[in-house]
């Protein structure tokens, strides 16, 4: 499925939220959104998603506008995991994933839904915690489980609102490992707001770099995550260290402002 | 840590098999709380001050019925009639000659509304704690009871001198109508109020507690003008009870509280969807607010048509389904079902408790049920495995 965004604005009140922003997603591709908080990483996913609409712009899915599209078939389509995420308690871990396909059950779970569930938490190395409540894991495993949900929609694009925040270091590189290889797999896509500039450096394909709302660079990360365009958008000098494993970010110190 | 699910061999309950035996488990409980419900009833039937054994209930009940089926028969379809006379079989009347007046003519309308009242009132509050994901709400957060009360308190204290000679409505219907239409006017105020400031879950319930102290307001000042034969009738509606029983009631009371309850069930899946929150729920093709404001207004209907008829009965909507998530979890379509009858089963057995402990003087349900539910509530809490409620 080819995501295309033309031109997307999004402003609240007076304030512009999103400027102009256009890119292209293709099958099989990452795409790291980065940028400031307050870029508008996470207005832009949320756009996509439609759940908070664009007020200027287009979004298409294989050339239709997702506001055209019923919500039922952008369910299948879209699978979106938000920054903050909410649970109830005595919701067990399977039954979280499970709510991935909502659209799929009627009444009774079939047993063909179940598996998928399973493969989802598999897939996240969840499967020994699919019997526990949300409330006995750790936040990093919470968020996990959230990944998986996702993952168990089967979506043809995903749309990650910083799905690494909360995981250790192993846990983020097994995240993102497992994302590329479902992406590359399926030939899904996959747009994925992340603060750590290393794992857009080292997973996607493409990078767009987002400030106040506006597209500042997009390219290939090593195009556009050099020391010059961290400084300007961030304001933080940084350094590039390439070794034996691949080439490195290192940001150092905060520029004061002015 | 090694992580077991790398090794296939290891022995690990899959998905699928917790589920199924999570769903067995919630059948089971439905089942075994639709059992108690009507083994409490007809227990509840046979206490009083004429004790009837429970055959005798059941027979009362059994006979009643077959004669009202025959007579029905005789005078609209005489030829089905005719073969129902055929059937060799005559149910038994009742040992006691008393047991079928006191049985069907007194106790059954009272225990019928008791369980519809519960019923409506808790599958109310486990909707609505699901709608707007705060389990804080029920029937009585959201500024329904209040509106409710307020608008029987009108009906006590100045609908006689309003509707003076006008005799076609009688003052008991009044108050029963007028109960009805502020409970749901309150929730129509409520969405209007979060409808213009884009609604959202946060506004919803607050705007609900503040209409309740707005309507608060207006029952204190009518009470404060009422004079003191009112002000009694008007304390009595306020506690609530079982009082206003009659068969007309509860069969009125049957389908409004059954229709609204498939269509709640309905929305299982979707009030599961919205615990992972809206943005979340939307992604899954679920219309949040559409969910929402069909949810509220059914739930509310279902519980303003029996708040009406009882007066004012907290707790149930609140406890009843806390109480169930304990047991069963989160899934609705079975929390639904389950809050419903334990709400019915709290209700019959505290008004059961409210007519008989001191009788001939009846206790309000509320000081039974408060006490009794309350105790098993914070029960369920101090074992719950030291977590939290929310």
């Amino acid at each position: 499925m080819e995501l295309v965004l033309e031109n997307v604005s999004k402003t609240y009140g007076s304030q512009a939220a999103l400027d102009a922003v256009s890119f292209a997603v293709h099958p099989g591709e990452i795409v790291a959104l980065v940028g400031p908080n307050g870029s508008g990483k996470s207005t832009l996913i949320k756009a996509i998603a439609t759940i908070h609409p664009v007020t200027g712009g287009t979004i298409t899915i294989d050339g239709r506008d997702v506001r055209s599209i019923e919500p039922i078939e952008l369910a299948m389509l879209l699978g979106y995991v938000p920054q903050g995420f909410s649970y109830t308690l005595y919701s067990t871990v399977f039954e979280t994933v499970l709510m991935g396909r909502r659209r799929y059950i009627r009444w009774s779970v079939p047993d063909e839904e179940l598996a998928r569930v399973q493969r989802s938490l598999d897939a996240l190395e969840m499967g020994q915690h699919a019997a526990k409540f949300m409330d006995e894991l750790s936040g990093g495993e919470r968020q996990k489980v959230f990944i998986a949900r996702a993952l168990a929609q089967e979506p043809k694009i995903y749309l990650f609102d910083e799905p690494t925040s909360a995981l250790d270091i192993r846990y983020q590189i097994e995240v993102m490992e497992t994302m590329r290889r479902i992406t590359r797999e399926q030939q899904t896509s996959m747009i994925v707001a992340v603060h750590d500039l290393n794992l857009a450096y080292r997973y996607a394909d493409t990078v767009v770099v987002l400030n106040r709302g506006k597209m500042e660079a997009h390219g290939k990360p090593c195009e556009v995550l050099t020391p010059d365009c961290i400084r300007s958008v961030y304001g933080v000098d940084s350094f590039a260290v390439e070794n034996e494993f691949g080439k490195f970010i290192v940001p150092f110190r905060a520029r004061s402002p002015g | 840590m090694p992580d077991p699910s790398c090794h296939p061999g290891n022995p690990q309950p899959s998905v699928s098999s917790l589920y199924k035996e999570g769903s067995r488990r919630r059948i089971v409980l439905v089942a075994a709380l639709l059992v108690l419900v009507i083994a409490v009833a007809i227990l509840s039937a046979g206490i009083g001050t004429v004790s009837i054994s429970p055959e005798d209930t059941v027979l009362a009940v059994a006979h009643a019925c077959a004669v009202s089926i025959q007579n029905f028969l005789h005078a609209y379809l005489p030829a089905v009639g005719s073969w129902y006379d055929a059937i060799p079989f005559t149910v038994p009347s009742p040992s006691n000659p008393q047991a079928e007046l006191i049985v069907v003519g007194f106790r059954l309308p009272r225990i019928l509304l008791a369980i519809l009242t519960g019923i409506s009132l808790a599958v109310a509050g486990a909707v609505m704690q699901g709608l707007l994901r705060n389990p804080l709400v029920s029937p009585f957060t959201l500024g329904l009871s209040s509106a409710a009360s307020f608008g029987a308190a009108v009906a006590i204290v100045i609908g006689p001198a309003v509707l003076g000679g006008l005799l076609l409505v009688g003052s008991n219907s009044f108050v029963i109508i007028m109960a009805f239409v502020f409970g749901w006017l309150s929730m129509l105020l409520v969405y209007a109020i979060s409808r213009a400031r884009g609604i959202n879950q946060a506004t919803l319930v607050l705007s609900g507690v503040v209409i309740g102290y707005i309507f608060s307001a207006g029952i204190t000042a009518l009470q404060y003008i009422s004079s003191n034969e009112k002000l009694r009738d008007l304390m009595v509606w306020l506690m609530g009870g079982m009082w206003g029983a009659s068969w007309g009631a509860v069969l009125l009371l049957i389908p409004l509280t059954l229709i609204p309850f498939f269509l709640l069930e309905r929305m299982s899946w979707d009030l599961n969807a919205l615990s992972a929150g809206d943005d979340v729920a939307k992604n899954l093709g679920i219309n949040v607010n559409r969910l929402r404001l069909s949810g509220l207004m059914i739930s509310t209907f279902a519980a303003s048509c029996c708040l009406a008829f009882t007066g004012v009965i907290g707790f149930i909507g609140l406890m009843a389904p806390h109480i169930c998530r304990m047991l069963i979890g989160n899934d609705h379509r079975y929390l639904i079902p389950c809050a419903g009858l334990l709400g019915a089963a709290i209700l019959l057995v505290s008004d059961t408790a409210a007519r008989t402990i001191l009788s001939p003087v009846e206790i309000p349900v509320g000081v039974i049920m408060y006490v009794l539910g309350g105790i098993f509530f914070l029960f369920l809490i101090m074992r719950a495995r030291g977590r939290g409620l929310y």
